[in-house]
Formats: structure tokens, sequence, C-alpha cells
């Protein structure tokens, strides 16, 4: 029983750190567009700010049953993901409840809120949301091709399903990463990664611009509230993922923010070079050009 | 042959509420809790969400301040496009009548607290449209108006000026034109249906 109630204070201050640094980096990222735009910039606790305030809104408004469990469901999502992947090797805590296997429920959990939110989003009965989860799903289903057979590259590789037994095959020294190790398939990784983080130029679905904000259209309030510190843990949990798979884990905290800081600087960076893609130049652009990368990884590493 | 295809449609189930409430409003007071209270009031005013919806001329002003010249998002106030979400409507410049039924509408989708900034004399008094046929003269006959900057154009600088004086109103607890607004909701309306001649809107809807 203590057992039990151990692993969920665990589970707990690992959610903790992981919505924390997820915010700060959220910031930090603001700030650095910012700069690259010649501004100053917010300050780097305004998403904290953001989101006392959508908690502090005195009404909201709801559409329905799915659209109360649509927000649930994303986080849930964000949370399960983060959940089933070791945040540091090694540590006791942070380990989280990965299990030999995980690596399929993973990828089913990155999909899993967005259908939630689908649903969600869809029931609010506002054409924009409807137009925004078209073109998301689509560009993240197209970007899930080319991580898939990146991930079926490395578990080929490693014999294993076990993100805990990937991380610990990288161990001792940078020769051992994948990165260094198998550079095609961590390249198919890495370019479906920028189809999955929905930065610029993936980031047609929210487009601010022409259609007002994507599938979050109608979520006011609190429902804002639950999207937004998703947005935070699920950003976390997938750059985690990343480090994992591709980058040789972390073995302490410390390692673990610096190395996910660099992976997210990434498409930060390709963000602020790069205008924005139409939803079907993306989705074409990721089925030929990763997609195929992912091919050759398979067939390197299988044969 | 258009009136049949929209009875068909609403045969088949769809109703209009279902779309929109057009229940009565209700006053909703702040949060008792004096610390908490503070603290509300706070992160309402380091976060304001400003409507993306220019009504007229001086919508223009509205860029250069999200932009490297004047760069808003320092003092937290960023642009936000759905009504749900933003807390902030700037009415910038003049309102024509036909303007106003959408910014009507736009407003009473927005969630309680929210905040109404006059922009240019155009809303004070009419500004230099006083003696026009189509754009209303006082803004706050139609809507509650916490903040007005005066001028024609008033310039970036003046607009950032009218933020901190609401944000100076949101610390204080005395921006409260949403409740305002429930509370007079039958005057405003008697108001906007006196210039508004073709009134096809729901009493309120949200």
């Amino acid at each position: 029983m203590s057992d039990i109630l151990i692993k969920i204070g665990y589970a707990l201050a690992s959610l903790f750190l992981i919505f924390n640094y997820g915010l700060l980096l959220i910031g930090v990222t603001m700030k650095i567009i910012a700069r690259v735009h010649g501004r100053i910039g917010p300050p780097i606790w305004q998403p904290y700010v953001d989101l006392f305030k959508s908690l502090s809104m005195r009404t909201s408004i709801s559409h329905g049953i799915m659209f109360y469990l649509g927000p649930v469901f994303r986080l849930a999502g964000g949370v399960g993901l983060y959940l089933l992947i070791p945040a540091v090797y090694g540590s006791v805590w942070l380990q989280n409840f990965s299990f030999s296997g995980d690596l399929i429920l993973v990828m089913y959990f990155i999909f899993f809120g967005m259908l939630g939110m689908a649903l969600g989003a869809g029931e609010s009965g506002h054409p924009f949301s409807a137009m925004g989860i078209m073109r998301g799903l689509s560009q993240v289903t197209a970007s899930e091709v080319p991580f898939a057979l990146a991930v079926i590259a490395l578990a080929a590789q490693h014999h294993t399903l076990s993100i805990t037994d990937i991380v610990a095959a990288q161990q001792g020294g940078i020769a051992h990463w994948n990165m260094i190790a198998k550079p095609v398939a961590t390249i198919a990784g890495r370019l479906a990664y920028l189809g999955m983080m929905m930065h610029s130029p993936f980031d047609v679905h929210m487009a601010p611009q022409e259609i007002p904000i994507g599938p979050p259209t109608e979520f006011n309030s609190s429902f804002l509230v639950l999207l937004q510190s998703n947005r935070s843990v699920f950003a976390g949990a997938k750059l985690v993922l990343f480090m994992n798979l591709f980058f040789g884990g972390a073995t302490s905290i410390l390692e673990m923010v610096v190395k996910t800081f660099l992976i997210f600087q990434f498409c930060v960076v390709v963000g602020v070079v790069f205008p924005r893609f139409k939803v079907e130049q993306s989705i074409r652009w990721l089925i030929k050009i990763p997609a195929m990368i992912g091919v050759l990884a398979v067939l390197i590493y299988t044969f | 042959m258009e009136d049949k295809e929209i009875k068909n449609v609403m045969d088949e189930g769809f109703k209009p509420e279902d779309y929109f409430c057009d229940a009565r409003p209700k006053v909703v007071t702040p949060v008792a809790n004096k610390f908490v209270r503070k603290f509300y009031n706070w992160a309402q005013a380091n976060s304001l969400w400003i409507l993306a919806f220019g009504t007229g001329c001086g919508s223009i002003e509205l860029p250069p301040l999200y932009t490297a010249r004047y760069d808003v998002s320092r003092f937290g106030i960023f642009p936000r496009p759905t009504p749900r979400q933003a807390g902030v409507f700037i009415i910038s410049g003049y309102l024509s009548v036909k303007t106003l039924k959408r910014v009507i509408r736009s407003y009473e989708q927005m969630q309680n607290p929210k905040f109404v900034l006059g922009l240019g004399s155009c809303t004070v008094n009419g500004g230099m449209y006083f003696d026009s046929y189509n754009t209303i003269n006082r803004l706050d006959y139609y809507l509650p108006v916490d903040v007005y900057i005066a001028g024609c154009m008033p310039r970036p600088e003046a607009l950032i000026a009218g933020f901190n004086e609401l944000k100076k109103l949101i610390k204080e607890g005395r921006a409260e034109g949403a409740n305002k607004y429930v509370e007079n909701l039958d005057w405003y309306k008697a108001n906007q249906k006196k210039i508004i001649k073709d009134w096809d809107l729901p009493e309120y809807n949200w």
C-alpha cells in the first residue's frame, strides 16, 4: 500500500517539475522569438500570469458534455504521455511509470489527446474550430509517419520497445548516442518532430491571422487553463521522449534541462527563420522528405 | 427557395439555441477573500488580451503597438483573435451603426471580467464625425467604457498610457464594466435598439 502511495507522490513531484519546466520553456521561447523580431518581449514568467488570469475569469461558457471532456482528454493525453517516459535515467522518482514495451503506448498517447480535443472542439460548433482540427489532425498524422519509421528503425536495432532499455544502450559517452550511432533515423525523427511541435512553419492549424487560434476558438476561462497546462506538460514530455530516443537520455535533472532546451531550440530557430507552410505543403513535405529518410533508416538498420 | 432550405434545416432539429445562449446574464461578484481578489486583479492587469477587432481608422495604431517600435507584449498585452478568450475590447475610432451590431455581439461573447477602451475623440463625442448620419457619437450609451483615450489620432504612446490607466483601475478593482453592463442591461439595450433600426439580434447572446 505504502509502495503505491510513494509512487503516486513521485509521479506528482515529477509532474510538478515538468509543468513548471514547460511553462518556463514557453516563456523563454517567447522572449527569444521577440528578440529575433527586434522586440523586448514579455517577461519569462508571462505564461504563469496568463494561466492565473484565465483561472480568475468569473464566467465560462460551455457547449455540452464533450466540450467539457475535450480539454480533459487533452491534458490526460499530455500527463499520460509524460508519466510513461523515464525523465531521468537511473533516478528513482523521475523514472515515472516506464515499463518494457512502452514505446508503442507512448506513440498512441501522443495522438490520444488530439482526438479528444477534436471531439471537444467539434461540439463547440464553431466552423473555425472544425477547420483547425482538420488541418491539425492531417498534419500530425503526416508527421507520425516519419516518426514511426524512425522508432521502428531504433527498435529493430536495439531489439527492444522499452525506452529505458534504449536509454541504457546509449550510456557511456556521446559516441553511443543514437544521434551519432544511427544518424539517418535521428534525422527522420528530428524532422518529424518539427511537424509534431506545431511551431512555424507547421502552425497553420492555429493560424492566428486567418482563423482565430484554431481548435481552441471557443474554449475560455477554466477550459483554457487545462489547455495551457497541457501545452507545457505535453511539450516537456515530447522533448524528454526525443532526448531519450536520440540524445542519450539524461542522468541528472540539469542534464535533462540542458539537453531538452537545446532540442527545443531547434524547432524555435526553424520557426523564426521559415514562414508558414500551407497544410497541403506541409503534408507533402513530411511525406516526401522525412518519411523517405525514415524508410531509408529502416532499410539500413534492418538489413 | 432559400427560405425553404433554411426551414428544412430547422426541421431537422437544429435550433438557434444550440449555438448560442440568450439567457439573461447575471452579475458575478469578485472573490470574497481579499488576498485572492487582489491576486486575481493583479493577474488580470498583467495579462491583457486584446480582441483583434478594428472598428475604425484607429486600428491602424495597433500594428505598431504589437511590433518592434512600441512592443506592448513587454507589458503583458497580447492580441487574441477570439472573443471567448479576449478580455480587452479597443473601440478604435469612429463606430458606424453597422459595426455597432457586430461590436455588441462580440462584446457579449467575451467573458466576465472584460474591459472596453475607447480610442480617439470619436468614441467620446463623435469627433469629426459628430454630425454623420451613420456613426454613433457617444460610445458609453451602448457599452460600458473603462478608459477613454482622447485625440485624433492618439499616438501609440497615448494608447500605452491608456493601458496603464486601465491596469491601475483593474488593480484597484474599479474596472467592473461587465457587471455594470449586466446591471443596466435594459438601459443599454434600449439605447442600442434606438440607434440600430434593423434589430435582428438575440436579446443577449453568449
